[in-house]
C-alpha cells in the first residue's frame, strides 16, 4: 500500500515560503511525476514527503496514518538520489543489503533478497565490487536495488537520470517504467525534463514557485493545458504562443498552437513567413519560421522531409480545433 | 600547461631542498650522535662527527638512574588516552557543526580556535590550584584531562573539515534506509571519514606526546611522561650532555618512528579535500 496525502502542506526557509499551502493526493500504485523548472519546489516537496525536511505547517498522511512527525527511517519509503548516494566503502552487496540490515532481518533472508534484486537489475556479476568500480548506469541500478529490497510503500526518485548520458537515460527510463509495471508500487518521480514526465507518468504534477499549476495525465496536459505556463512547459518542441491581432481574431488574449498542428500550404494560408533554420530529423522536420508578424519565431513540425530552404516563403494554417485560447490572466478559455 | 624546468635548475632545487632538510634535521642527528659519546667527547672542542668511541653506556646509565619504561608508559597512556577521549567528544560536536549548522556555528568554531591563542601560562595558576584541591596533581588522569581539553579545538576543527567533505546525500540515504542516528554515524559517517579520523588521531597523539608545558608543571614523580624525563637531565650542575642526549633520543624515538611510518596517512589526511 502506498497512498500519500498532502493536506495544506507549507514549507518556509526562514522568511521565504517556498511551498504555499498545497493539497495533493497520490493514489496507491500510481506513477506520479513532479515536473517544473529549477527552483519550483519539486525537490523540496519530495523531501517533505521523505521526511528529510520538516513541514512548516499542514499534514502528510501515508496510508491514512499521520506521518508528519515520523522520522524518515520509519515512513516506509525508499529514495533514489540524483547523486546515487551509494556507500562508497561498502560492496554492492552490502549497499543493497544495508536497509535490510537496518531493519534487523536475518542474514539468510538478507542474502536471498539481495541476490533476487541483483538478478532483476542485472547486477549479479558486480555484487562484490565497490561503487567506485561501476559505471554511472550500474551505480544507478545499485541505488534502485537498495530501494526495492525493502519493499517500501512508495519509491521516491529525485532526478535520478540527470547524471547519465542521453543514451543511458532513455534505457534507464524504460527500466524504471518496467519496474513500476512489475512492482505496481507507488512511485513519485521528480524531474525538470518534461519528456521524462510525459513518457513515464500516470499523473503529472506541474509546479511553479511551489504552486501546483495543473495535475493530470500526460495527455490531459498536452491536450488541455490549464494555463499558459503549462502550455509552454509541456510538449517538445514548445507550443507557439501568439499575441495581438491573430489572437483577437480567435477571441483570446493569447493563442497557442503546437508545432505539429500547423499545416504548410502551397499558397494562401492564414499566416505567411520566411523559413529560417530547418532541423532534419529524418522522420520529422522542424522549421523555424520568421517574419510572420505573430512572434519572433514560429516552430513548425512537418512529417518527413520538406523541400523548403533557408529564405523561402512559407504559408501556414493552424488546425482550428487544435488552437488553445488563453485570457489576459493566462488562464484557458474553454 | 606543465612548466618545464631545465635539468640544471632542477638539480639546483634538489640541492637546496637537501640543504634545508639537513639543516632542519641536524639538531636531532647531533643529539643522536652525542648520545653515543662519552661525556668528555660530548663537549670536546673541536667536536668529532663520527670518529669517536661509540658507547651505549649513557643508555644504561639513564635507564638505571630513572626508569625509562615507566615514563614511556605514562606518555603512552596520556597521549593515547587524551586523544581517544578527545575524539569521543569531538565526533558528535563536529557532526553537529558539519551537518546541522546553526547561525552561530562559525562563531563557535572561531571561539574554540581562539582558546588556542591564549598563552597557557595565563591559566596555569588557576588550573594548578584546582588540580591541587581536587587531588589531580601528578596523576595520569589529571594530565589526560588537561591534554584532552587543550587539543579538543584542533580535533574538532580537523573532524569538522573532513565531515564537510562527505556528501549530505549519503547520510540522508542512510536515514531513508532506516538507519537511526547511531547507525548513521557508526556505519556510514565514521567509515567514510576514517582517513581523516586516522590522521587526526596520529597528529593528536604526536601533539600530546610532545606537550611539555603542562606535563612539566603538573607532574612530579608518579605520572611524569617522557618530556619530564628529558627535563630531569638538564641539570644546572655537572656535565650531562651525553646522558641528556641519550634520554632525548629515547624519548623522541617512539614518536619519530610512528610519524615515519604514518607519514603517508598524515599527509593524505592533512591535505584531504584540498584536491578533488
Amino acid at each position: 500500500m502506498g497512498r500519500i496525502t498532502l493536506d495544506k502542506v507549507t514549507k518556509s526557509f526562514g522568511e521565504v515560503q517556498v511551498i504555499p499551502p498545497l493539497d495533493l493526493t497520490i493514489e496507491d500504485g500510481e506513477f506520479v511525476v513532479f515536473v517544473g523548472p529549477s527552483g519550483c519546489g519539486k525537490s523540496t516537496l519530495l523531501r517533505l514527503i521523505a521526511g528529510l525536511e520538516d513541514v512548516t505547517s499542514g499534514e502528510i498522511r501515508i496510508d491514512g496514518r499521520n506521518a508528519t512527525e515520523t522520522p524518515p527511517a520509519r515512513r516506509g519509503l525508499a529514495m533514489v538520489f540524483q547523486s546515487y548516494a551509494l556507500y562508497p566503502h561498502m560492496s554492492v552487496r552490502k549497499n543493497i543489503a544495508f536497509p535490510l540490515r537496518m531493519a534487523g532481518l536475518e542474514k539468510a533472508e538478507q542474502d536471498r533478497r539481495v541476490v533476487e534484486a541483483a538478478k532483476v537489475l542485472n547486477l549479479t556479476d558486480y555484487l562484490d565490487r565497490r561503487p567506485g568500480q561501476l559505471s554511472g548506469g550500474q551505480r544507478q541500478r545499485v541505488a534502485i536495488g537498495r530501494a526495492i529490497v525493502r519493499e517500501p510503500a512508495a519509491f521516491l526518485f529525485d532526478e535520478p537520470l540527470s547524471n547519465l548520458d542521453a543514451a543511458l537515460r532513455v534505457g534507464m527510463r524504460l527500466e524504471i517504467s518496467e519496474l513500476h509495471e512489475r512492482l505496481k508500487t507507488t512511485m513519485i518521480y521528480v524531474t525538470h525534463d518534461q519528456v521524462e514526465a510525459m513518457t513515464m507518468a500516470d499523473k503529472i504534477v506541474v509546479l511553479r514557485a511551489g504552486n501546483i499549476e495543473q495535475v493530470g495525465s500526460p495527455l490531459d496536459l498536452y491536450h488541455t493545458p490549464r494555463n499558459l505556463f503549462v502550455a509552454g512547459f509541456i510538449g517538445s518542441p514548445k507550443m507557439n504562443l501568439i499575441n495581438g491581432n491573430a489572437a483577437k481574431q480567435h477571441g483570446a488574449s493569447t493563442i497557442g498552437v503546437r508545432p505539429e498542428h500547423l499545416r504548410i500550404v502551397p499558397e494562401g494560408g492564414l499566416w505567411t513567413g520566411t523559413v529560417g533554420v530547418s532541423e532534419h530529423l529524418g522522420s520529422d522536420t522542424f522549421l523555424h519560421v520568421h517574419d510572420t508578424g505573430l512572434a519572433d519565431v514560429i516552430t513548425v513540425r512537418a512529417e518527413g522531409e520538406v523541400g523548403l530552404r533557408h529564405g523561402d516563403t512559407i504559408h501556414l494554417t493552424p488546425r482550428e480545433d487544435k488552437v488553445h485560447r488563453f485570457d489576459e490572466q493566462g488562464g484557458r478559455v474553454a | 600547461m606543465a612548466r618545464a624546468a631545465s635539468p640544471r635548475r632542477r638539480a639546483a632545487i634538489s640541492v637546496l631542498a637537501w640543504i634545508v632538510a639537513l639543516l632542519i634535521f641536524f639538531p636531532i642527528l647531533w643529539t643522536v650522535l652525542t648520545s653515543f659519546k662519552t661525556e668528555a667527547e660530548a663537549v670536546a672542542d673541536p667536536p668529532s662527527f663520527v670518529a669517536f668511541d661509540w658507547t651505549l653506556e649513557n643508555y644504561f646509565v639513564v635507564q638505571e638512574r630513572s626508569d625509562y619504561f615507566r615514563h614511556f608508559w605514562n606518555s603512552v597512556v596520556i597521549s593515547i588516552g587524551s586523544t581517544i577521549i578527545g575524539l569521543a567528544i569531538a565526533v558528535p560536536a563536529a557532526w553537529a557543526m558539519a551537518f546541522v549548522p546553526g547561525k552561530q556555528t562559525k562563531n563557535v568554531l572561531m571561539w574554540m580556535l581562539s582558546t588556542k591563542m591564549l598563552p597557557p601560562v595565563g591559566v596555569l595558576v588557576p588550573i594548578y590550584l584546582i588540580f591541587r584541591d581536587v587531588g589531580l596533581l601528578d596523576t595520569r588522569v589529571g594530565l589526560v584531562i588537561v591534554l584532552t581539553l587543550i587539543n579538543l579545538p584542533i580535533i574538532v576543527w580537523m573532524l569538522y573539515t573532513y565531515f564537510r567533505e562527505i556528501p549530505g546525500d549519503i547520510l540522508e540515504a542512510a536515514r531513508m534506509d532506516g538507519a537511526n542516528l547511531r547507525s548513521e554515524v557508526l556505519y556510514v559517517l565514521l567509515p567514510m571519514a576514517l582517513p581523516g579520523i586516522a590522521s587526526t588521531f596520529l597528529l593528536n597523539v604526536i601533539l600530546a606526546w610532545n606537550e611539555a608545558f603542562w606535563t612539566l608543571n603538573l607532574t612530579a614523580a608518579n605520572s611524569a611522561p617522557l618530556t619530564a624525563f628529558i627535563a630531569s637531565y638538564s641539570s644546572p650542575e655537572g656535565l650531562f650532555y651525553a646522558k641528556l642526549s641519550a634520554a632525548s633520543t629515547m624519548a623522541i624515538a617512539p614518536i619519530l618512528i610512528l610519524g615515519w611510518f604514518s607519514q603517508k596517512q598524515l599527509v593524505r589526511g592533512l591535505t584531504f579535500g584540498a584536491v578533488k
